[in-house]
């Protein structure tokens, strides 16, 4: 589904490489995580995935079912079934929450050459999966993501997946800064969303929300680059010697 | 400080040819008196301290620069059933274009008619606040306003009036210079919301005295049209009795030159002022929103939020000043003033004052300049809102704030469905 290959990337900004490389292949239906200690380059590769700007793709390639996304906008990414949960969701003051969600599904339709949603239809797919993800109807009319929490937040991006139903899944840090309690809902929520058509890169520092969501496959990301790849137990091995002696072992 | 300055010879000159209009019972007195008090300040000149950031030039000239008519191809604001309509061309009534100005709640009488009754409360309103508001800072064009409109009307607000009372102004004449000058008088505990939409010429220059008595309320909704060319400059000067209310916002979509100035001066304690402003500019685009309110009774409350969003070479100013009086205690003053830059041609200047002489109050101002969040632009599309799209929202949710202070949700929906179709007319 999606194929990263030999990918390099370096900011625009300054002369500095981040991506060194990177060769990932995720299929649908499986859930890959990527763990790395801080300044690997691992919301390097969710953002150039999901196009945001200051970023120059110097060689290779990501492909989403054989398109290239990387010559794509933002928005058609999103239209051909890419999403990023943000680690850090943006505020919108002065947009509602429903009106931003319900844009965005009618402009991803629309792109698709599908029928957009009507007002009613929406409110009731909106209803039933906020009610899943504890979401309430106050929240829901507030603006996006103001004044939220930062489960609130979080919530609020697995709301969006949840709406949205896209093809490939990547979720960046969702675990950060949510308690134990705020992420057994968000991994319920991203559980409930694992399916044959689906495929999920899950970005971590910790094996924590591993616990619940298991993944398929897990890498090792340092320096640029995937350095090691192995089952859910490669996670609880990072968790337990910490990266130093993984990488160590690599190098 | 009122100071005495010296008066340009060449105003002076002008002064001397006015020809006051005709008749007018005892509005020819005050009219004179309006005079007299412009002989003293004068017209507003390009060096004057609260003329720095807005050129007065077109808007004292003899005979106002020409400006093409133009056809907005859209439903008109305010039409329809709900309100009663007061309509102007060119600044004169038209008796034929307008409702039959009758209402539970309030009487309306044109400004001539009025002054042909010796006896009538709008004697002791016209020309006194726009008087009165000429401290601590001159604003000469109310005065010129006061000394020459040739009509207007008088609404006196006894109860609560159901239908609101539209003041609309359509233009015919390329070259119309207009000037109107309409009262206001809220009884105690009455309830108006006033609306006024249209350029009304190619210069138009309005006053408008609101006095709202102890516990009354004035809405006051105004937009100002679409033409590109035409020019200016409104006085709204509000005096508020005890817990009364009053709210206004201006919608200003183009137009040449525009200066909305807005005195307020509570006078009875417990009373509300919201003033709020939208306005949106493309290319040759001037707007200053000019904001004066004094603070001189306990525990009332004024919030000023202006907005505006200015591309190619769009300039928006702000001036506003809360003044707080000794005494004038638990007064909770609020300012606001933004402009949205889309691109680096644009310039917003502001001018955001507090003066306070009572130690009890909650002030506070801001004013920021900025362009469109990446962030958040980023945000939108990585869920699939277009470009062009995602941009307009962001538009959008930034005058939200202001649009926020109109009382009337319809009203709000009606401004807001325009300012969409504005953005949409100019994308790329």
């Amino acid at each position: 589904m999606l194929e990263i290959k030999n990918l390099h990337v370096k900011l625009e900004e300054e002369d500095k490489q981040i991506l060194k490389g990177v060769d990932l292949t995720v299929e649908a239906g499986k859930v890959h995580a990527i763990m790395g200690p801080n300044g690997s380059g691992k919301s390097t590769l969710s953002y150039v995935l999901s196009g945001r700007d200051g970023y120059e793709v110097t060689e290779g390639s990501a492909t989403l079912d054989g398109d290239d996304i990387l010559e794509m906008e933002p928005e058609e990414r999103a239209a051909a079934g890419m999403f990023l949960a943000f680690q850090y969701p943006v505020e919108i003051p002065g947009v509602g929450n429903m009106t931003f969600l319900r844009t965005a599904l009618n402009a991803q339709r629309k792109a698709r050459g599908e029928p957009e949603v009507s007002a009613a239809d929406f409110l009731k797919l909106i209803r039933e999966k906020a009610k899943e993800l504890k979401i309430d109807a106050e929240m829901l009319k507030r603006p996006v993501n103001v004044g939220f929490s930062g489960g609130e937040k979080k919530r609020n991006e697995i709301l969006q997946m949840a709406v949205l139903e896209p093809r490939m899944c990547i979720l960046d840090e969702t675990d950060s800064g949510l308690d134990v309690d705020a992420m057994k809902l968000v991994a319920d929520g991203v559980n409930a969303l694992r399916d044959s058509g689906r495929g999920f890169l899950v970005i971590t520092h910790y094996q924590r929300l591993l616990d619940h969501i298991v993944p398929d496959v897990v890498h090792i990301m340092a320096n640029g680059r995937i350095v090691k790849t192995g089952g859910a137990d490669l996670a609880l091995e990072v968790e337990k010697n910490g990266y130093a002696d993984l990488l160590s072992e690599e190098a | 400080m009122a100071v005495a300055r010296k008066v340009d010879p060449a105003a002076l000159a002008r002064l001397d040819e006015l020809t006051l209009p005709e008749g007018g019972g005892w509005l020819r007195a005050a009219r004179e008196d309006a005079v007299q008090r412009l002989r003293v300040s004068g017209l507003p000149q390009r060096r004057d301290e609260y003329w720095k950031y807005t050129d007065p030039t077109s808007l004292t000239a003899a005979e106002p620069p020409s400006a093409a008519l133009f056809e907005a191809g859209e439903v008109p604001l305010f039409a329809g059933e709900g309100p009663l309509r007061a309509v102007f061309v060119d600044g004169r009534f038209d008796a034929d274009r307008s409702d039959d100005l009758t209402a539970e709640g309030v009487e309306i009488v044109r400004l001539d008619d009025a002054a042909q009754a010796d006896i009538h409360w709008a004697r002791d309103l016209y020309g006194r606040l726009e008087a009165a508001g000429q401290v601590p800072v001159p604003r000469p064009l109310a005065t010129l306003n006061s000394a020459l409109a040739t009509d207007g009307v008088a609404l006196r607000v006894t109860g609560r009036v159901a239908r609101p009372i539209a003041l609309v102004y359509l233009r015919a004449d390329e070259g119309a210079d207009a000037i109107l000058h309409h009262l206001v008088k809220v009884e105690e505990g009455a309830e108006v919301t006033l609306l006024e939409t249209g350029p009304g010429a190619a210069r138009l220059n309005t006053v408008l005295e609101a006095d709202v008595a102890a516990g009354g309320k004035l809405h006051h909704v105004r937009t100002q049209g679409r033409d590109h060319q035409r020019r200016m400059n409104t006085h709204v000067f509000a005096r508020l009795g005890a817990e009364s209310v009053f709210k206004t916002f201006t919608l200003s979509v183009n137009g040449r030159l525009t200066r909305n100035e807005t005195v307020v001066e509570f006078t009875g304690d417990d009373a509300v002022a919201h003033l709020a402003g939208a306005a949106v500019g493309d290319g040759e685009f001037h707007h200053d929103d000019t904001v004066f309110v004094t603070h001189d009774a306990l525990n009332c409350e004024s919030r000023q939020v202006f907005k505006k969003v200015l591309r190619n070479g769009a300039v928006g100013v702000f001036q506003g000043k809360i003044l707080v009086r000794q005494g004038a205690q638990k007064t909770d003053g609020y300012q606001l003033s933004q402009s949205l830059l889309l691109d680096d041609d644009s310039q917003f200047l502001a001018k955001p004052e507090l003066e306070i002489y009572a130690d009890d109050v909650a002030c506070s101002h801001g004013s920021t300049s900025g362009a469109i969040d990446d962030t958040a632009l980023f945000y939108l599309r990585s869920r699939g809102v277009p470009d062009a799209d995602a941009k307009d929202l962001l538009v959008l949710a930034f005058l939200a704030e202001a649009i926020a202070e109109i009382e009337d949700a319809d009203i709000a929906a009606d401004l807001v469905a325009r300012l969409e179709a504005w953005l949409r007319r100019r994308r790329d």
